[in-house]
């Protein structure tokens, strides 16, 4: 079936930061561009979840005047500590003694949703086309294998594949350039990365997924500026993650976690372990009184410069962390993302204008910032390797004493699939059971993201395999998806003292974790119909 | 035939309202808004009409804020021809939204005006039936079947009971329920050519309507949790606590 076409000369697919900044620096370099750009969540900013300490670093260059545009950018950060947590005890380190990538003090305390609604006006009211709840679900190629744009989905599909009388065939969007801007783990991205073999003699890409909640809690305990993070309890030695606790303004508290997903015990539920966290006696404290008005969670990239795949094709460039250009010691991706994003702008430009190579989006690249102080973060990811002592040890050498200047670059051995042992190698983990005033199940949880998948669609959660959950992943690894999805997901249920494996797809808030975890790569997460997923506020 | 559909912004059907910390209403910055959802079968029920050839015109009214054209606006995109924007700031009341919408009928001289049964977010179910009288037009509410006739309309009521058929003289008022239809999808192409399609924009206080909520509200509060249930050993345990406990029996 022909479906209707639509030209472009640019089309974006992703409205976060490096997507929209993408587009805006576009239409400022060159207003006669036309540009579209897609995005899957129902409204820009419904998708996105971030802590956020923004450095305005990028925006300064993007927006000089953001300040007098109203930017939603307004909570100076005043305050930094750094705790080490025991069980109980907690141990304040000196903020004077943590590397220069670690300190705030220039930042601001954001929700980078509201910043993504910002950036979208601007990019609207500079001529960008942007399309909500229309995700772009098919890669188009030409002939010669260079990218030809991409396809929308279908809408109105039953479950098993039949039109509905809603249906509303997707539509192709050609464009001379195709920008990925999906963030970590993007299905498209992931699709480019595999048939370009962006990723060839680079390290496995490295994830963790992060949680956050807003809660609003009591005046006593707000201290508006504040930024706090920890390292520690409740995580063991060998497991890499930490919180952030970000005091923004009207007594909200932007509180989180992320836990590398190379952890190696499939016992381990990130879920679990962000609420146990909670009930150490220095967060519960701060908690009481208070109330959690938000969840979301999302999957992050941790990998860094040697995990990142060539970001250009024939006929497309990735931006942001559909690549993978988060910065991990800086615990910040979006001002990476954006300029990215940007220097994505400039080749196209040229690429348009002078029909210069887009390969030159290297070459800008690394002679941009985002370059430099990814390539001095390069090291501190991997060290943790050895345990979060010897890490930390080696963090402190790396980045205050040799700033990220050591002459050697330490590799990412293994893929976040390969790291997990097998269930009878490993400790159970008992967790408490929510007490639902600080802590709370993964239903109440996933309750508060307002995710909705209209029904009767078909599951957007693809097994290539759909015997292996319960024949090889219950006994070998008690099947982890049940512990490693953040909302729920995956159950295995017992239907006449037989195991059976459930796919709740339509609590999925498109974290991606499941296509990343899974110990045989055997979860496909595709587009579902546009629209669904997520309805995050103030993330 | 021209229809007139009359359309609300409201806070999305899947957004977990929250009430706001002093109790004066619920919040609404950055929280996800869309089109009420009996307002978008509204719309599909008089797209469908003008397609079967029973219809000229189909105009969208939405009656709120400056961003609530983005109702019209999709309205635009499934199927209606223009739009109107009676803009107001603030708290609009039912009551003012009919006398808003009597004002536009007068000029418009539509043959049905179609809206929503009720909208979500303050669940009132008033501005059909107070539109109805003010221009002291025939209505036909709870919709969930619409035909067509030569000079009426023959409803079919989602009450109580069951369904109700009846036969409403043209012109006349029609607020239809979610059960009227399934709402298309807006197409991308759709949703470009509704940008180019006209929203007449009017203020409330050119058509000499007051539109200061006649009604105080005192204060919002989210409901009381409901107390966890208890499992009880026997029937005559269950017996005794309806009695003396809950005292019901």
């Amino acid at each position: 079936m022909s479906r209707e076409v639509m030209e472009y000369d640019v089309v974006i697919v992703g409205g976060g930061p490096s997507g929209l900044s993408t587009a805006i620096k576009l239409k400022q370099l060159n207003p006669d561009i036309n540009v579209c750009l897609l995005e899957k969540a129902s409204e820009i900013g419904a998708h996105i979840l971030s802590g956020n300490v923004f450095e305005t670093r990028a925006l300064d260059e993007l927006f000089p005047n953001w300040k007098e545009l109203k930017a939603p950018i307004e909570t100076k950060v005043s305050k930094e500590k750094f705790l080490f947590l025991g069980k109980e005890k907690s141990i304040s380190w000196p903020t004077w003694l943590l590397p220069k990538v670690q300190q705030n003090h220039n930042n601001y305390i954001i929700s980078l949703a509201n910043l993504c609604r910002w950036l979208g006006e601007q990019a609207e009211n500079l001529g960008v086309e942007i399309f909500p709840g229309f995700p772009a679900s098919e890669i188009l190629y030409n002939e010669d294998g260079s990218v030809k744009g991409v396809a929308t989905q279908d809408m109105g599909i039953d479950k098993e594949g039949n039109k509905k009388d809603s249906f509303e065939p997707g539509i192709e969007l050609q464009a001379k350039v195709t920008v990925f801007a999906e963030g970590c783990r993007g299905h498209l991205g992931k699709e480019l990365i595999n048939k370009f073999e962006l990723s060839k003699d680079k390290d496995p890409q490295q994830y963790g997924i992060g949680f956050k909640e807003i809660w609003e809690i009591n005046e006593n305990n707000h201290e508006e500026g504040l930024v706090m993070h920890t390292a520690g309890w409740p995580l063991d030695n060998n497991t890499y993650g930490g919180s952030f606790v970000y005091h923004a303004k009207n007594k909200q508290v932007y509180l989180g976690y992320v836990i590398g997903l190379d952890y190696q015990n499939p016992y381990l539920s990130p879920f679990d372990e962000f609420q146990r966290f909670k009930t150490h006696p220095a967060i519960k404290k701060m908690l009481e009184g208070g109330k959690r008005i938000s969840y979301g969670a999302r999957a992050l990239i941790e990998g860094g410069i040697q995990s990142l795949p060539k970001m250009y094709m024939p006929g497309a460039l990735l931006v942001g962390c559909d690549a993978g250009t988060l910065n991990m010691p800086k615990i910040k991706g979006s001002h990476t993302a954006m300029k990215s994003g940007m220097i994505a702008a400039e080749t196209i430009n040229n690429h348009l204008k002078d029909n210069e190579n887009l390969s030159t989006y290297e070459k800008l690249f690394k002679q941009s910032w985002v370059y430099k102080e990814l390539h001095e973060a390069r090291n501190v990811k991997p060290s943790f390797n050895w345990g979060l002592i010897i890490g930390i040890l080696f963090t402190g050498i790396d980045q205050i004493l040799f700033r990220g200047k050591l002459p050697f670059t330490l590799k990412h051995k293994h893929a976040d699939h390969e790291t997990l042992k097998t269930a009878n190698e490993m400790p159970k983990i008992e967790y408490p059971k929510p007490d639902n005033v600080i802590t709370f199940d993964k239903t109440s949880s996933v309750y508060l993201t307002g995710t909705n998948h209209v029904d009767n669609q078909p599951v957007h959660l693809k097994l290539k395999d759909a015997e292996l959950p319960i024949k090889y992943n219950l006994e070998k690894y008690d099947e982890p998806a049940q512990r490693y999805c953040p909302a729920g997901v995956y159950e295995v249920q017992h239907e006449n003292n037989l195991p059976k494996f459930v796919i709740n797809s339509q609590n999925c808030i498109h974290c991606k974790t499941c296509d990343i975890k899974e110990p045989s790569q055997n979860i496909t997460w595709v587009t579902p119909e546009g629209g669904g997923g997520p309805k995050y506020g103030n993330m | 035939m021209k229809i007139l559909v009359a359309v609300k912004r409201v806070i999305d059907y899947n957004v977990q309202v929250r009430v706001k910390e002093d109790n004066t209403g619920v919040v609404t910055d950055n929280v996800k808004m869309s089109t009420n959802p009996p307002d978008d079968n509204a719309v599909e029920e008089a797209v469908k009409i003008k397609e079967s050839g029973k219809a000229k015109e189909i105009v969208a009214i939405t009656v709120g804020e400056e961003k609530a054209q983005e109702t019209v606006r999709k309205a635009l995109a499934v199927g209606a021809d223009r739009g109107i924007h009676v803009k107001v700031d603030g708290v609009i009341e039912p009551l003012a939204v009919s006398k808003i919408l009597q004002k536009i009928v007068d000029k418009e001289k539509p043959d049905l005006v179609f809206m929503g049964k009720q909208a979500i977010d303050d669940d009132c179910n008033q501005t059909g039936q107070m539109l109805a009288a003010l221009l002291n037009w025939p209505q036909a509410t709870f919709a969930s079947k619409i035909e067509v006739k030569d000079k009426t309309l023959e409803v079919t009521r989602e009450v109580d009971e069951g369904l109700e058929t009846i036969e409403v003289n043209v012109p006349a008022i029609i607020t239809c329920d979610l059960r009227l239809n399934e709402p298309r999808y807006a197409s991308l192409p759709n949703i470009m050519k509704a940008k180019k399609k006209p929203i007449e924009q009017i203020n409330a206080l050119d058509l000499g309507i007051d539109t200061k909520p006649r009604i105080d509200q005192i204060k919002v509060e989210e409901p009381p949790k409901r107390k966890a249930g208890i499992k009880v050993a026997n029937v005559e345990e269950l017996v005794q606590k309806l009695k003396n406990e809950a005292k019901v029996i």
